[in-house]
């Protein structure tokens, strides 16, 4: 098969068309928004990124991970400690990161899939990883602990474009995560029309068939959480040199590994541009909803007493309610069969 | 047994936990031969081509496929040896097409070089499966679903294919089709071994049967001696 019939030719036209326009797009977007919505985009395209990321392991392996910013954290922390105080260049930071994450990752697989905890134990053993992760980094005083991790910021670095120290304006970081992104999804595509793919879809579908006929179900299993953790760390490089600062509580917190369910879960689990699409459609809802209470208060309609912070969870709380109860295969596939944008699986060649 | 071995069992023990499930086990099959394992619900045969496959590791004993000791292997190394399975219950893949579903088997190393022509092979063998290659396999019927079962297995080009209850819940026109196509790749020169609670037919089909009781082989003869037998007859054949 050729490079191009796996990344598109499951695609129609018309479905090309669109994804060739939502590219076009997301590229023009910087120069077409306010600096404010291409801050949201970023954070969109960021979750988009991550959702891919932890949708590899659920949607398409079958394994449920609560505990996927562990990964992150990991990604952040490392190549933010070797470039704030060793002056190690995170284009470098980035391998540190992803090769302790993809330990991690093999370290909780192997766990989990020797001896055979499955299910909701699996997802419980992830979020323990995590919570022990975050305490220890908590006490861990050369990565700043609970008074946090800061990246040296300057105000000429606020404008430049530094690729390799990731030091540079709101558009480098935007295209930066856009490509990785569109990366992202292009090596999930590839992988899921390969054999590694099929036998990742095998195993989710039934794990005792996929061992019956002769798959190797851990070794493949093992495959699935070590590149999950490693494109989370990936993601943790992106958040670290972003936003500047690292505390454990933001960092590793439980809140942090929901959040990045949440865009695959509403967009589609098991799908590869569900992950892209949910996050399109709940970051944005999310900044809407909580402007709307923020102006229901300035306008007087209720108190002050009701905190706005809390506002983007209760909304994420309803939009993940809703979607479990109306659309459980999530939003993109029935949007892909309304629209006709892929082809039915005998058309296929 | 007219032909050379293609598999030996010997002394072979399985537990789980402390209960005994296979004790003290011998059997051989010839290549080309179809040889059938008949016992009661709980006999443990399933337990034993899950052991000679690798899913369960026995405490004691060998399993000698081609001269090689394979007991302990995990059960890909098996499956790569040549060795297949169609284990008990239809187990497809119910999220993916019927063509994902071969090409799952297809990406085996033993199949992956013919994977082109064993599809052919296995559509031409069940022209259903070809008319429905784009059809999610959840959505098929049972004997649909076996056949497809069967047909994944060939993708892996076995030597050997372990049957554990081929006709369980199918319709009895599905049932005879079923095990025309086990006696087809037999001729083909496929290895069989059969465990079927359809105790009348499989003693017909096949050349030899062993009759496992409480994890022990109590008997063994040909398809027709057992047949004749005023134990199995009253046992199994309620006659």
């Amino acid at each position: 098969m050729s490079l191009y019939t796996r990344l598109l030719g499951d695609l129609t036209g018309r479905g090309l068309a669109a994804l060739a326009g939502f590219v076009v797009l997301l590229v023009a977007l910087p120069s077409l928004v306010s600096s404010y919505i291409a801050t949201v985009a970023t954070i969109v395209l960021y979750l988009a990124f991550l959702g891919q990321a932890w949708n590899l392991m659920l949607g398409i392996a079958g394994l449920l991970s609560i505990g996927h910013a562990l990964f992150v954290g990991i990604g952040a922390y490392a190549s933010a400690y070797l470039f704030a105080i060793h002056g190690v260049p995170p284009l470098l930071g980035v391998l540190a990161g992803v090769a302790i994450a993809v330990a991690a990752g093999a370290l909780i697989g192997y766990l989990g899939f020797r001896f055979a905890i499955g299910g909701v134990y699996f997802a419980l053993l992830t979020i323990a990883f995590a919570e022990f992760t975050r305490i220890m980094v908590d006490h861990a005083k050369f990565l700043g602990g609970t008074e946090g991790l800061f990246l040296p910021v300057s105000a000429a670095s606020r404008h430049g474009f530094d690729l390799l120290n990731l030091r540079g304006s709101p558009e480098m970081f935007y295209y930066l995560i856009l490509a990785l992104a569109l990366a992202a999804l292009a090596l999930c595509r590839w992988l899921l029309t390969g054999r590694t793919g099929y036998y990742w879809r095998a195993i989710r579908d039934n794990p005792a068939a996929a061992q019956a006929l002769g798959v190797d179900v851990f070794r493949y299993r093992m495959y699935a959480a070590m590149i999950s953790a490693g494109m989370a760390a990936v993601g943790g490089v992106f958040y670290a040199f972003f936003y500047n600062n690292l505390f454990p509580e933001q960092v590793f917190g439980i809140e942090r590994s929901i959040e990045l369910t949440l865009a695959p879960i509403v967009g589609g689990v098991g799908t590869l541009f569900g992950p892209i699409f949910g996050a399109f459609v709940l970051t944005p809802l999310g900044e809407l909803f909580t402007a709307g209470v923020e102006w229901l208060q300035t306008s007087g309609a209720i108190g002050r007493h009701v905190k706005v912070d809390g506002v983007k969870p209760l909304f994420w709380g309803i939009a993940v309610a809703a979607i479990v109860l109306l659309r459980p295969r999530g939003i993109w596939p029935w949007i892909c069969d309304r629209l006709g944008l892929v082809k039915p699986p005998s058309e296929r060649s | 047994m007219s032909a050379a071995p293609i598999l030996e069992v010997r002394d072979l023990d399985l537990f789980y936990g402390d209960a005994a499930a296979l004790e003290d086990v011998a059997l051989d099959v010839g290549a080309g031969e179809i040889v059938a394992i008949i016992g009661a619900n709980g006999a443990g045969k399933s337990s034993l081509i899950r052991t000679i496959h690798g899913i369960e590791k026995p405490r004691r004993g060998r399993i000698l496929f081609k001269g090689q000791d394979i007991a302990g292997w995990p059960s890909h190394r098996v499956a790569d040896l040549g060795i297949g399975q169609v284990a008990e219950g239809r187990q497809i893949f119910a999220g993916l097409t019927v063509e994902e579903n071969l090409d799952v088997g297809g990406f085996l190393p033993r199949g992956r070089a013919t994977r082109a022509r064993n599809r052919d092979r296995v559509y031409a063998l069940f022209p259903r499966l070809a008319e429905r290659r784009g059809q999610h396999a959840g959505t098929m019927s049972g004997g649909e679903q076996q056949m497809l079962a069967i047909g994944r297995c060939l993708m892996g080009e076995p030597e050997l294919i372990m049957f554990d209850e081929p006709s369980l819940g199918l319709a009895p026109a599905i049932v005879q089709e079923v095990f025309g196509i086990i006696e087809q790749l037999n001729r083909d020169g496929i290895t069989v071994i059969l465990v079927e609670q359809n105790v009348a037919v499989s003693l017909k089909l096949a050349g030899r049967a062993y009759v496992l009781e409480n994890g022990r082989i109590v008997l063994s003869g040909t398809g027709q001696e057992l047949l004749d037998h005023e134990g199995v007859r009253q046992a199994y054949l309620g006659m």
